[in-house]
């Protein structure tokens, strides 16, 4: 930690929106209510691919009760061309046919029709009315299988892109993306050790705690207002829009508190079905889906097929690596391979690289972002080889990382340089931290992995509005997910030199502040922290304004220092210094209300690099694996809030943790859900854990006043490598596929060593 | 959506008379961690149900000549609060207190437990291993079936119409005695059984002189395998001997490949738990 170098940045305060947490008052997305407000409910497609021949709706709208009924039928038809809809590129054809399908239903859990009845009783009966009539079709999960050239095809109109000449079949292989620094083939020809594996990776959910859930009412004049719980409004507007073809003006989007996200909530589900089922309504429809709903029909990350080639010299250093990834897409083209890919070697300065992507549709829910999306799954496999080299070599997994460790000026294979980074830092002081420096206790094994991701800067608006008393409100527009309001309010109080206690952030909806892009890409505290610092200097400058006016002296004549104007040297005069309350009391004479407001596209987001050190054993009889000791150790730039900045580690290597043992989605033959919930979807509980240790590594970024840098999504990342690399010096043996779970470890242990099978 | 009639005897004739005058619509309430859940999801649709948390033969525990009868709606958190119970059957009252999560356990109960007849529920084959005797009473009176015969498969059980499990008798046994129940759930809690074992012997000096085994999790019913027993009685729980019992655990295993397991991972762990429990439980009888 560094030393105290400000008077609230780096301190331990406690949350605004803790108290109303603590003790239930906090409204989520399920609380909202509206007198006279409609169940909405919707059918979902118990086939993985099947033809909509039709839907029939006439018995289910005649129930008593039963208010509106919509279909794919009643979104309009949108453009098949990535298009900006709150700023993000997404292909609305596609958007539109998951969140309701049109001519197939593309999983098991799609969404096929939707009811608003006046209770929850009646809405599921109608949906027992509507009769669908499908044409069963052959489905693909496996994203192997779905690459082949004789898998069942999702999308007739899919021509695989950057491929050369542009192919004239269809193909469930949207895209095809390869980066390239300097000659791999030549770099393999200069190695002296080459390793190469092939690795999957199981698609995981998210795992939030609250379930998606809308409330939307609709005016008979056009105008909507709606609550629900997402990473986004002001993209929950856009999308709606597009969608629905209305006014982002129209449209009014309030977030409630956030029960989770982790990049699950930054796409739409239930919100337009709620709108349209309101506008035909005519009353205001509340939609939540069940955790079987979110689980079958709500974005998890990819599921991927990696395989890795390194090359190295013996004395380590690393020359050649050639990486190629296939994500899984879900039903719609646009899964995370391009960060994957990018991610993929960002820890290293290698000089010849090649890695290849492939983005593959299949018959599962169209995945969603995930933490660093796309990252943790090709980390999993570089690390792990990384990790075997260093077996092989004999060389320290952190000394074989230390020697080619990315640095300031290295080039990636993506294109961009590193400005000022922390990864030498972040394993230096992960050798030196005290878990690393203690042995290994007989028994157990030890596993390292290193993690990177860019971190996002991006659009955001705030404003500091200063109270009659002198007390500010901080208002910007990112729903909080991870104490956000609490570092935003941390880092203004810190400018306005007043008490933490007297700075109230809140999150605004879509028609109170300005846009604001979604909380994600580990970007708030960076960008949305800009744009608040700068809300509060704008403040600050017409309280020094009014400060000059009262004195009558030149503006420059005033500083602002500790919640006060002084005069800036005894030659502007003599003068009692201003307190932001004395300024704020006298407001109205001096100019009016001061409210400074700021907006910005934040460019210099400083990457992320993490280290994680694990100590665990394995029961060579049941496969199961306990984790002892558990460290993360992370480049953070200033950690604004130290707890949160923690907490966000913390919870980034359990939800790994989870991904390396035990997470995985099952399906049938018919390529059904088997484990929809929570009981068998196998997230760690808290007793399945030690305390996750941290240790915060602080290289500021430059670009930002506090030095900050995203923290949430690197620790995701470095876990399922380095529990693998645990395993494997356990074991002996080398798990190429995740999860890790008991019944596959006990396998694998059993296919190496013959003698135990036999037990 | 249902509506179900809801009725709270005190007596167990009471209750017995509900249940055979409901048609086959009645359910029996005692913690309600499987029924109410069941319902939640639709699973379940009772026309009456009859809580028998008010009748006290179904809600105490009475030792009596060496004998302890658990009333069939005592609560997993009573039992484990039990200093007696816990001292004679350690074995039992693990298993019993496996089921669910601390909450769960406020509420939720062995012959609930029993009658939800899941493969893989927890209290079962420690119940088995212990030679547990269930108390019936019906329509034509009381009977006593031994636990084992209580299940009839997944989700259905060998009671007659009117039929409630009443109590749970394990019945006394010699000095020298230990039982232990193991599962095996990929989590460390929250989870239910892959497989789950229950193991209870009775050793005079280093010999093994009575035993019985149990499994969870591995046939559509909890099995009592005899042939495991008979590998361990008149042996002095030597590695040959356990190695047998293992081997007859495994051939007793008709597993499913599912969510939870597969059949060579289930198969497996059956042998790999029979020796872990024989070890604890055997530690307990030196103890007695």
């Amino acid at each position: 930690m560094s030393a105290q170098r400000y008077k609230w940045v780096g301190t331990r305060q406690n949350r605004p929106d803790g108290a109303d947490k603590v003790t239930g008052r906090a409204r989520f997305a399920a609380d909202f209510n509206l007198p006279g407000e409609l169940v909405g409910k919707v059918l979902r497609s118990p086939h993985a691919h099947a033809n909509i021949r039709s839907i029939d709706t006439t018995a289910a709208a005649r129930l008593p009760g039963v208010k509106a009924i919509v279909t794919g039928a009643d979104f309009p038809e949108q453009p098949d061309q990535l298009l900006p809809a709150g700023e993000m590129q997404v292909n609305l054809r596609d958007v539109t046919r998951n969140i309701m399908a049109k001519e197939k239903a593309l999983y098991e859990g799609h969404a096929v029709a939707a009811v608003a009845a006046t209770t929850a009783a009646v809405a599921a009966e109608a949906l027992s009315l509507i009769k669908v009539d499908y044409e069963i079709l052959p489905h693909v999960i496996d994203v192997r299988e779905a690459m082949k050239d004789n898998a069942p095809v999702l999308h007739a109109h899919m021509r695989t892109e950057g491929v050369k000449p542009a192919p004239d079949k269809p193909s469930n292989i949207a895209k095809r993306l390869e980066f390239a620094k300097g000659d791999a083939d030549a770099g393999f020809a200069q190695a002296e050790v080459v390793i190469e594996r092939e690795f999957t990776t199981e698609p995981v959910h998210q795992g939030y705690i609250e379930p998606h859930a809308a409330l939307a009412s609709a005016s008979e004049d056009g105008q909507v207002q709606l609550w629900t719980t997402t990473q986004g409004h002001f993209q929950v507007r856009g999308f709606c829009c597009r969608l629905l073809d209305l006014e982002t003006a129209q449209l009014r989007v309030t977030p409630s508190e956030i029960g989770g996200g982790f990049g699950g909530k930054t796409v739409v589900y239930l919100e337009p079905l709620a709108i349209r089922l309101s506008q035909r309504a005519g009353r205001p429809v509340k939609m939540v889906m069940s955790r079987e709903e979110v689980m079958r029909a709500s974005g998890p990350t990819s599921g991927g097929h990696v395989k890795v080639k390194l090359g190295a010299r013996k004395d380590g250093s690393i020359v050649a690596a050639d990486v190629t990834v296939a994500l899984q897409a879900g039903a719609f083209a646009g899964s995370p391979v391009g960060p994957s890919c990018m991610c993929s070697l960002a820890c290293y300065d290698i000089d010849n690289i090649r890695v290849v992507g492939f983005d593959v549709v299949s018959n599962r829910p169209k995945v969603a972002a995930y933490r660093a999306p796309g990252a943790p799954i090709s980390a999993w496999a570089v690390e792990s080889v990384v990790d075997m080299l260093a077996q092989e070599l004999g060389i320290d997994p952190i000394d074989l990382r230390l020697k080619n460790a990315a640095k300031q000026g290295t080039k990636t294979h993506y294109g961009a340089s590193f400005g000022v980074i922390g990864l030498v830092e972040t394993l230096e002081a992960a050798k030196n931290s005290p878990h690393y420096r203690a042995p290994v206790k007989p028994g157990h094994a030890r596993g390292v992995a290193a993690g990177f991701w860019f971190n996002v800067g991006a659009d955001s608006s705030a404003a500091a509005q200063v109270g009659e008393d002198g007390t500010v409100t901080i208002i910007s527009g990112n729903p909080d997910i991870g104490g956000s309001r609490a570092s935003l309010a941390l880092m203004a109080a810190e400018e306005l030199g007043i008490d933490y206690n007297k700075v109230r952030p809140i999150v605004a909806d879509t028609a109170s502040i300005g846009f604001n892009f979604v909380t994600g890409g580990s970007r708030v505290t960076f960008a949305t922290g800009l744009a608040v610092i700068n809300a509060t200097r704008d403040a600050i400058s017409q309280l020094k304004a009014r400060a000059a006016k009262i004195w009558e002296v030149d503006v420059e004549g005033v500083v602002w220092e500790e919640g006060e104007a002084r005069p800036s040297s005894t030659n502007v005069g003599k003068f009692e210094p201003l307190s932001l309350a004395k300024l704020a009391a006298s407001a109205s004479r001096t100019g009016g209300p001061i409210n400074g407001h700021a907006q910005l596209n934040a460019q210099g987001a400083g990457p992320g690099f993490g280290v994680h050190i694990v100590d665990l054993k394995v029961d060579m009889d049941t496969g199961i694996v306990t984790i002892d000791r558990y460290t993360a150790v992370q480049d953070v730039g200033t950690a604004i809030h130290p707890s949160y900045v923690e907490g966000q580690l913390q919870g980034g290597a359990v939800q790994g943790i989870g991904w390396a043992l035990n997470e995985e989605y099952i399906y049938d033959k018919q390529g059904r859900l088997q484990n929809p919930g929570f009981l068998d979807y196998r997230m760690p509980v808290a007793s399945d854990l030690p305390m996750i240790e941290t240790v915060l590594v602080e290289v500021p970024n430059p670009t930002h006043p506090y030095g900050v840098r995203g923290v949430g999504e690197v620790p995701i990342i470095p876990p399922m490598a380095a529990i693998g690399s645990a395993i494997a010096r356990a074991t002996g043996v080398r798990m190429l596929d995740l999860p890790m779970s008991p019944p596959r470890l006990s396998a694998a242990i059993d296919a190496a060593t013959p003698a135990m099978a036999a037990e | 959506m249902m509506q179900a009639e809801y009725r709270a005897p005190t007596s167990v004739d009471e209750a017995v008379g509900l249940m055979a005058g409901s048609g086959g619509k009645g359910r029996v309430l005692a913690g309600g961690t499987d029924l109410l859940v069941q319902m939640r999801a639709g699973m379940q649709v009772p026309g009456l149900i009859v809580d028998v948390k008010r009748i006290a033969e179904m809600t105490s525990i009475v030792q009596q000549d060496g004998d302890w009868r658990i009333g069939a709606a005592v609560s997993g958190a009573e039992i484990h609060d039990h200093a007696g119970l816990r001292a004679a059957w350690p074995g039992v009252v693990e298993a019993i207190n496996l089921i669910g999560s601390k909450q769960v356990q406020g509420r939720a109960s062995a012959g609930g437990n029993l009658c939800n007849a899941s493969p893989a529920a927890d209290s079962v084959p420690a119940l088995v291993a212990a030679g547990a005797v269930a108390t019936v009473q019906g329509p034509n009176g009381r009977r006593a079936v031994p636990v084992e015969q209580i299940p009839a498969g997944p989700g259905r059980t060998s009671l007659a119409p009117g039929e409630i499990v009443v109590s749970l008798t394990l019945p006394a046994r010699p000095k020298g005695s230990g039982d232990a129940y193991l599962r095996l759930i990929p989590r460390t809690e929250m989870d239910i059984a892959v497989v789950g074992c229950g193991v209870n012997l009775t050793l005079s000096g280093h010999n093994c002189v009575a035993a019985r085994v149990a499994l969870g999790a591995v046939a559509p019913t909890v099995l009592l395998v005899e042939a495991a027993a008979k590998a361990l009685i008149g042996s002095t729980l030597d590695p040959a001997s356990l190695e047998a019992a293992a081997a007859a655990c495994r051939a007793a295993c008709k597993p499913i490949d599912d969510k939870r397991g597969t059949i060579v991972y289930r198969t497996k762990i059956a042998g790999v738990l029979l020796k872990r429990a024989v070890a604890i439980a055997a530690q307990r009888a030196g103890k007695h």
